[in-house]
């Protein structure tokens, strides 16, 4: 199973924050994704269930936004812009340095991307959706080596923090 | 001095830790919320923002209190919606409002649900901004123990909550009725209006999307006045705006400006991006987000009036984004990167855009790497034809949303203003700047 009881009782209360249940599709692939690293089918099938719709549906929705992953990517996202600031500061360079460093590594996932809104620090990447600016090649595979290590502490895979963050602040 | 600090006042008095309660609260915070509580009743705060001549943040620049006005009187439940899915290329404005002054904006959410008459507000976060997830989502929690949400608000008959909800990767959420659409549990596709979202919006109720720059703007406007807050600005461009600045420029940054400032000012001003880096010169820009049209090094003196920059140049300020490129800068590179970022973004669900964009990208890309050829352009406007007829600015469209009509803006550009450089990379089989 993909939801322990803890996860279920956060999920019934992002369920009760929104008027119709199925606005809580989102906010549970994000859960489940920190919680799995990747939303696996099991986890489709659970919310499906939990929100009163066909697996199919919830499949549609993870798979219309890029954030959601359906196959395992490792612990590590690294997210890096190439858009048109970042393109003229090098971050095309960045984004073929790590993707060769990593091409072998299971665990770090490098993934080029639209632009992260970091633009007064391009080029600028994400790891695990926290940001890194003024990368160079080096500093980037020093940066993504500290958190294989260890050295510095990632977020989930979906961004949360070190235990999935429920939605629905207001509730 | 054209550098004015409104928005971003609490950045700078508590660089440190601005987003806590404490010195949001030390600077002033929520005391707008209480004043139009207290002594204010909607109407009269629709009035102020009305007379501040407050217009969206976002990018369509739409009066802000015209909007409120379209909701249906008598019909509730009624939904603010905050749209805080800053994906515009080079816009980086509201993601440090997010992190960094997340109380202006729950304090402007308050006032302006309260001049609507809406009692649950949604904040639909960008995905990949954790960081301000978790800053908006502390400062609800905090302004709700604070008794600033919550039931009877300060005393007041007004009741709030706030749901904050993370998108996952979709610039087209950005387009108010596919935020609407993917915030109900749906693909984010934008739907066709009308009815518009004040009339039908989020789960068919009379619905407000507003930008987080505008209502971060709100309590300012609700202390100042509108009157005074309406003092400032040229024409229809009132009061201040942020312009994120970046590129081949020595201070990329934030920076609020009065309007009516000129781009010279925020591009080469000692206080703001501090002019091209080396002995370079601006060769291009892009004034106001990826789907805007271009201007030239000439045309720095343009004033930043969000009327006059579309009637007299055919751009737009549109999100604030100001990027700066030198003369080292291929424009038919830059062209294909933001075709590439078009064609990837297209929701799919009206043709034009969904194909177009697509040729788009393919024909700028054989251009860039030398395989064009000699009537590549003219295809391209042909093919920009299509999705925005008249190739016009403001442009009309064959789609449901502007995210097709805006991939044509740079086709539109680079023929405006360097045809000559798209005929050299074709004539010489290569990019002349590789």
């Amino acid at each position: 199973m993909t939801f322990n009881e803890d996860d279920r009782q956060r999920a019934r209360a992002i369920i009760d924050a929104y008027p119709v249940a199925r606005s809580a599709v989102m906010p549970l692939l994000h859960l489940a994704q920190d919680r799995d690293g990747w939303v696996t089918p099991e986890a489709m099938r659970e919310i499906a269930e939990m929100l009163a719709l066909t697996p199919a549906e919830v499949l549609g929705v993870c798979a219309f936004y890029t954030m959601y992953k359906r196959e395992p990517v490792g612990n590590l996202v690294v997210s890096v812009c190439t858009n048109v600031t970042c393109l003229v500061r090098g971050g095309p360079e960045l984004y073929d340095r790590l993707q060769h460093h990593y091409a072998d590594d299971g665990d770090v996932f490098v993934e080029e991307v639209e632009c992260l809104a970091a633009c007064d620090g391009a080029p600028c990447l994400q790891v695990n959706y926290e940001y890194h600016l003024d990368m160079t090649p080096e500093t980037a595979v020093e940066i993504v080596d500290a958190y294989r290590s260890g050295q510095r502490r990632a977020r989930g895979v979906s961004g949360g923090a070190s235990a999935p963050v429920a939605s629905g602040g207001g509730a | 001095m054209p550098v004015r600090r409104i928005v971003t006042r609490r950045l700078h008095e508590r660089p440190d830790d601005s987003w806590t309660i404490d010195a949001a609260l030390a600077t002033g915070a929520y005391d707008a919320l209480r004043k139009a509580l207290s002594g204010m009743n909607p109407d009269d705060v629709r009035t102020e923002v009305e007379a501040a001549g407050l217009r969206g943040r976002g990018g369509a620049g739409f009066p802000t209190a015209n909007k409120w006005g379209f909701l249906p009187e008598g019909r509730f439940p009624r939904y603010l919606v905050v749209n805080a899915d800053e994906g515009e290329p080079s816009t980086f404005k509201d993601r440090m409002l997010l992190e960094r002054d997340p109380h202006a904006l729950v304090e402007g959410i308050g006032i302006a649900a309260y001049a609507i008459g809406c009692n649950l507000a949604f904040v639909y976060i960008r995905g990949e901004f954790a960081l301000g997830y978790e800053r908006v989502v502390q400062a609800v929690a905090d302004a709700r123990a604070r008794g600033f949400l919550g039931r009877g608000i300060q005393g007041s008959g007004f009741d709030l909550e706030i749901v904050v909800h993370r998108g996952a990767g979709a610039y087209i959420c950005g387009e108010e009725t596919a935020l609407l659409s993917s915030l109900e549990g749906e693909h984010g596709m934008p739907r066709i209006r009308p009815p518009f979202p004040a009339v039908e919006g989020l789960y068919a109720k009379p619905t407000i999307v507003n930008n987080v720059e505008t209502l971060a703007t709100v309590p300012a406007i609700i202390t100042m006045g509108g009157a005074e807050y309406g003092a400032i600005g040229v024409e229809r461009s009132r009061g201040t705006r942020l312009f994120s600045v970046s590129g081949h420029v020595n201070r990329p940054g934030n920076y609020e400006l009065e309007l009516g400032s000129t781009f010279r000012e925020l591009v080469e001003s000692d206080e703001c991006g501090g002019g091209v880096p080396g002995a370079g010169a601006v060769k291009f820009f892009i004034p106001g987000g990826a789907s805007s049209q271009w201007l030239l090094g000439e045309h720095l003196d343009v004033v930043l009036d969000m009327d006059a920059v579309t009637q007299q140049y055919g751009v737009m300020l549109g999100s604030g984004a100001v990027m700066v490129y030198d003369e080292t800068t291929c424009p038919v590179r830059v062209a294909w990167r933001l075709a590439k970022f078009f064609s990837h973004e297209s929701c799919g669900k009206c043709t034009p855009c969904r194909e177009g964009t697509g040729w788009i990208m393919r024909v700028l890309h054989r251009v860039e790497v030398g395989q064009g050829r000699k009537d590549d352009l003219d295809l391209l406007l042909d093919v920009g034809d299509n999705i925005s007829p008249g190739l016009n600015a403001p442009f009309s469209q064959t789609t449901i949303c502007p995210l097709g009509p805006s991939a044509v803006s740079a086709v539109v550009s680079l023929d405006k203003y360097f045809r000559s450089e798209v005929e050299d990379h074709v004539r010489e089989g290569r990019c002349p700047y590789a």
